[in-house]
């Protein structure tokens, strides 16, 4: 057998990150004491490139390289130009947090940069062993990173947590995988599609298979019941970290769920649909919920999280009615744009606990926002359009993410879930307006003036204006998604 | 139609006259911020006054039509217009706006700025709504408007106004999630359409007109509101700053009442036909029931507010019992509601920013001490009662006789809001205005100064000349309440 090298045009943006990172690395070692300046450039440059290179090897032409293992379609561009950006903003927000508590070692943007390359990798695989191979690397560099204040002992546990479940997980998955590969004899995901579709494989080692892998799935995206490690981690994570966890790695959840169960197990839709529907209406119902009896920040954040990810959810099972993929296209392109908008709502909140933590000092309970009307009504008033877009609310582009989740959801007949949806969005409506509450309605217990580097608080406005200006013009964003979604359904 | 888009103005103006007032910054600079308020409130009334003039009376189609692609993607559009229904409700409400930003001039001394701000965004978003012909962008706009009114009498209200704030914004939000859900149905149904034109023509069968229904019942009778989903009102009245009380009574409860006669009546026609002996149980419940509950109460801003229901339950009741005289009397009766609560509160809010008390109880003879106010608060609480020659009896007058035509009986307990509504508006009169000095409090009271005088004076002229000369208003809307009817006569199963 003869050695074939692989085309590596596909994966050019994979390999310049990977060939940074290893640079930052040495800059690092090399580097010494304060200069960290220079390693958190290094690492906003290589986002950077990482973002020309793949807006300018954008082509409508799905290639797929190292054996059918790898797949760079617009799907996956158009999903890596919203990653780039979303961990760049993290990168921002982050840094004087981290500077602050003595945690900006060149590991954290190392960590960071491995965890990109994971959900790059995640975005990109056709192949089940190469989804694993993505999950694995981000999954173990957020290991690292929410460990990354090793004297605390709330993120030791956290981390501790994150990782006896995160690997019992990967497990599931492998396990479903396993079986998957045992029924149709092969990994490749779109080959897994088309043996299933020509009456390949043994049903019901595929269905039990399924089981594992929507399970495993389910651990990743944190939903309903695996979404036990979410709020601990959430809240254990130093908040920069949380931020990480709670925005980018969406996206890769979301590519690889379309990969899967889309395209590998389209044929069994009628299993997994209902799997889902269980999953995404347990996680709207529970995460409202709890998320009410929260007093921490960054656990609300976190059970509402839960709950976008259900109502996300809910665009991946409406696309094919009974087999019919009539309005595939118009489903999947609304959890996409779901995702996208979560990413920039999560990514604004959790920054606006950042820039109002201090040196010794976390704003992470709810109370820690009080009167920040009086202290600062500009950043109250981005938090406050923060909120409601979360509530889903208009003219904020919150809603028009519910809104085309749950048109999709009509499409697909499935009225009485939908009803259920908008009946627990307003549970939560509750507790976003509590933030709301607190942050208007209550006279502030912290005077403290509001310091923060210039990028961070332009960047930070820029966020919270983004959401409201995408409430009023959500068109280029939706359409952006459908392109996207296009593309993916036109590759198989 | 040719010229300016001038309900996007409309619209637009107040919400951009509210960032700016916002970019006025603390409260250092509070006399600058109300100075830009009343400017932009006062043209934001001044560019609606086209909207009256030009308006062609003898149509009951669109006018000022507006068309814009806003989301293609669901095919959403920017598409506003106005017939004979919705334009008085437009002119109203930039009416009312700069007579609450001069209410709330001296009042309010803490953050001004976003005080006015949230009243003139709050005002630009109402016109939205009443002007809005594609159903998600009605839908936008009727949603956000609950913001800044939240934000209203969470910040500037009374003692109690945090749970006041959280009860009128999910009780309102729980009604208008169940319309979306319908709306996103209908969108379906019409062959991927949001247009409200298009969806009044479609023929739906009779059980998904009944499940429609009952889905718009949810988000107008929360917002109307109807009994038995009332409650939030009072407590949103009580705890809101005056201006609050003011936009609520006068034109956030008008769009319930305008989202039956623009979805539920054009677009289930059948179905409400069906259910109109439901919605009138429900209308006569809260004109007689609500009227005895206003009886007993000994706050002020309470009695108003259940007097706001069930002088709000002849207009339901006015609607459903499908004549024109019933349509055009309940409209009449908004309008004139309009004027009246929003007065009566504005009098209750003079009392209340010198005694800081809205018990019934605290006060007593209050004519010894402030005789042109209470000259004022008589006109008013008469209308509020129903006397002839104001406003306030023409809509109940013309209702009454719709409902007599209808049925006698239903007619018959209609008219008994006559008599208690003068009962319980004039006994709070009285034991307010009359009687001895009550305590120090009262003879320490300073009567109306020249910009209470003005804004009282302006609303008794309304009451008064809507009162003895209603045909200005009842000619605009009288071609599309016919169209209207007819519309609703013909099975569309």
């Amino acid at each position: 057998m003869n050695f074939v090298m692989p085309d590596l045009y596909p994966a050019s943006a994979e390999i310049f990150l990977l060939l940074m990172t290893c640079a930052v690395l040495l800059v690092d070692l090399f580097a010494g004491k304060g200069r960290h300046w220079l390693v958190y450039l290094l690492t906003q440059l290589t986002l950077a490139g990482c973002f020309g290179i793949t807006f300018f090897t954008l082509d409508g032409q799905a290639v797929t390289t190292f054996s059918n293992m790898f797949v760079d379609d617009l799907f996956a561009d158009f999903l890596k130009l919203v990653l780039y950006p979303a961990v760049a903003v993290m990168l921002v927000y982050s840094r004087e947090y981290l500077a602050a508590r003595n945690l900006d070692k060149g590991e954290f943007y190392l960590l960071v940069l491995f965890a990109t390359l994971g959900m790059m990798v995640m975005i990109s695989a056709s192949h089940f062993l190469t989804i694993y191979l993505g999950l694995e690397l981000l999954a173990l560099s957020l290991y690292a990173l929410v460990a990354i204040d090793r004297d605390s002992a709330r993120a030791t546990e956290a981390a501790m947590k994150y990782f006896v479940l995160g690997a019992m997980a990967s497990g599931l998955l492998l396990y479903g995988i396993s079986m998957v590969y045992g029924a149709t004899g092969s990994l490749d995901i779109v080959e897994v599609g088309q043996r299933i579709a020509t009456g390949g494989g043994n049903k019901t080692v595929l269905v039990f298979g399924l089981v594992f892998v929507v399970a495993g799935l389910a651990f990743k995206l944190g939903v309903v019941p695996f979404h036990m490690w979410i709020p601990d981690v959430y809240h254990g994570a130093p908040t920069a970290v949380t931020l990480f966890i709670g925005s980018a790695p969406k996206l890769a959840a979301f590519a690889i769920a379309m990969r899967v169960l889309v395209t590998g197990l389209a044929e069994l839709a009628e299993h997994w649909q209902v799997m889902l529907t269980i999953l995404a209406a347990l996680s709207i119902a529970l995460g409202n919920l709890a998320a009410i009896a929260q007093t921490n920040l960054k656990r609300m954040l976190a059970y509402s999280a839960i709950s976008h990810m259900g109502f996300m959810l809910l665009g991946i099972l409406s696309g094919i009615v009974g087999g019919d993929p009539r309005f595939a296209l118009n489903a999947y392109s609304s959890a996409m744009f779901y995702a996208i908008t979560y990413v920039l709502m999560s990514l604004g909140s959790f920054g606006m606990i950042l820039l109002l933590s201090r040196a010794s000092f976390e704003a992470e309970n709810i109370e820690d926002f009080k009167g920040l009307n009086k202290r600062s009504p500009w950043f109250a008033a981005m938090m406050m359009i923060l909120m409601f877009s979360m509530a889903g609310m208009p003219f904020f582009v919150g809603f028009f993410a519910k809104f085309a989740v749950l048109q999709s959801v009509v499409a697909a007949k499935m009225v009485w879930l939908a009803v259920f949806a908008v009946l627990f969005s307003l549970v939560g409506a509750f507790y976003y307006l509590r933030v709301v509450k607190v942050m208007y309605f209550d006279a502030p217990t912290d005077t403290a003036p509001i310091e923060a580097p210039r990028d961070m608080r332009y960047l930070l406005s820029i966020n919270g204006l983004a959401v409201a200006l995408l409430g009023l013009l959500p068109q280029g964003v939706l359409e952006y998604s459908i392109y996207a979604s296009y593309a993916f359904l036109a590759g198989h | 139609m040719t010229g300016l888009p001038l309900l996007s103005i409309a619209i637009w103006l107040p919400i951009v006259g509210g960032l700016l007032v916002l970019a006025t910054g603390g409260d250092r600079n509070a006399g600058l911020a109300r100075l830009v308020a009343l400017i932009a409130a006062v043209a934001g009334f001044l560019v609606t006054i086209p909207l009256y003039v030009g308006f062609d009376a003898t149509t009951s189609d669109m006018q000022f039509t507006e068309l814009l692609p806003w989301i293609p993607r669901f095919n959403i559009q920017y598409q506003l217009g106005v017939d004979g229904i919705s334009v008085l409700f437009i002119l109203l409400n930039s009416f009312i706006t700069p007579l609450v930003v001069l209410a709330g001039w001296k009042v309010i001394e803490e953050k001004a700025a976003q005080y006015m701000a949230a009243f003139l965004i709050m005002s630009g978003l109402m016109n939205g709504i009443f002007s809005a012909l594609d159903a998600v962008l009605f839908y936008v706009f009727f949603e956000a408007s609950l913001i800044p009114m939240y934000i209203i009498i969470g910040v500037w209200g009374g003692p109690n106004r945090v749970y006041a704030a959280f009860k009128f914004f999910l009780y309102t939000l729980l009604g208008s999630l169940l319309m979306l859900v319908a709306l996103i149905y209908l969108f379906f149904q019409s062959g991927f359409s949001f247009n409200l034109l298009e969806w009044h023509q479609l023929k739906i069968p009779l059980t998904a007109q009944i499940y429609l229904f009952l889905a718009f019942l949810m988000a107008f009778a929360v917002k109307v509101p109807m009994w038995p989903v009332h409650t939030w009102l009072p407590d949103a009245h009580v705890e809101a700053p005056t201006g609050g009380s003011v936009v609520l009574a006068a034109i956030m409860l008008k769009l319930g009442a305008y989202g039956f006669l623009r979805f539920s009546l054009p677009i289930a026609p059948d179905a409400s036909r069906e259910l109109a002996w439901l919605m009138i149980a429900l209308s006569l419940t809260a004109v007689v029931y609500i009227g005895f509950v206003a009886l007993v109460q000994a706050d002020m801003k309470k009695l108003i507010a259940y007097s706001s229901i069930s002088h709000m339950g002849f207009v339901t009741l006015g609607f459903f019992i499908f004549n024109s005289l019933g349509i055009e009397g309940a409209l009449v009766q908004m309008i004139s509601h309009g004027f009246i609560s929003g007065a009566m509160f504005l009098c209750v809010g003079v009392l209340y920013d010198r005694m800081h008390s809205r018990q019934i109880a605290d006060y007593g003879g209050v004519v010894n001490t402030m005789p042109k106010f209470a000259a004022l608060f008589m006109f008013f609480a008469m209308a509020n009662a129903g006397l002839p020659a104001t406003s306030g009896f023409v809509g109940e007058f013309m209702v009454i006789l719709g409902a007599v035509q209808f049925n006698f009986w239903v007619g018959f307990a209609a008219a008994t809001t006559l008599i208690l509504g003068a009962a319980y508006t004039l006994w709070m009169y009285k034991r307010v205005v009359f009687g001895a000095v009550a305590n120090h409090h009262v003879a320490e009271l300073a009567d109306i100064d020249a910009r209470e005088l003005v804004i009282l004076g302006i609303l008794a002229l309304c009451v008064l000349g809507m009162g003895l000369y209603p045909y200005p208003f009842t000619e605009v809307m009288h071609a599309s309440v016919e169209n209207l009817l007819k519309h609703v006569a013909v099975p569309k199963f």
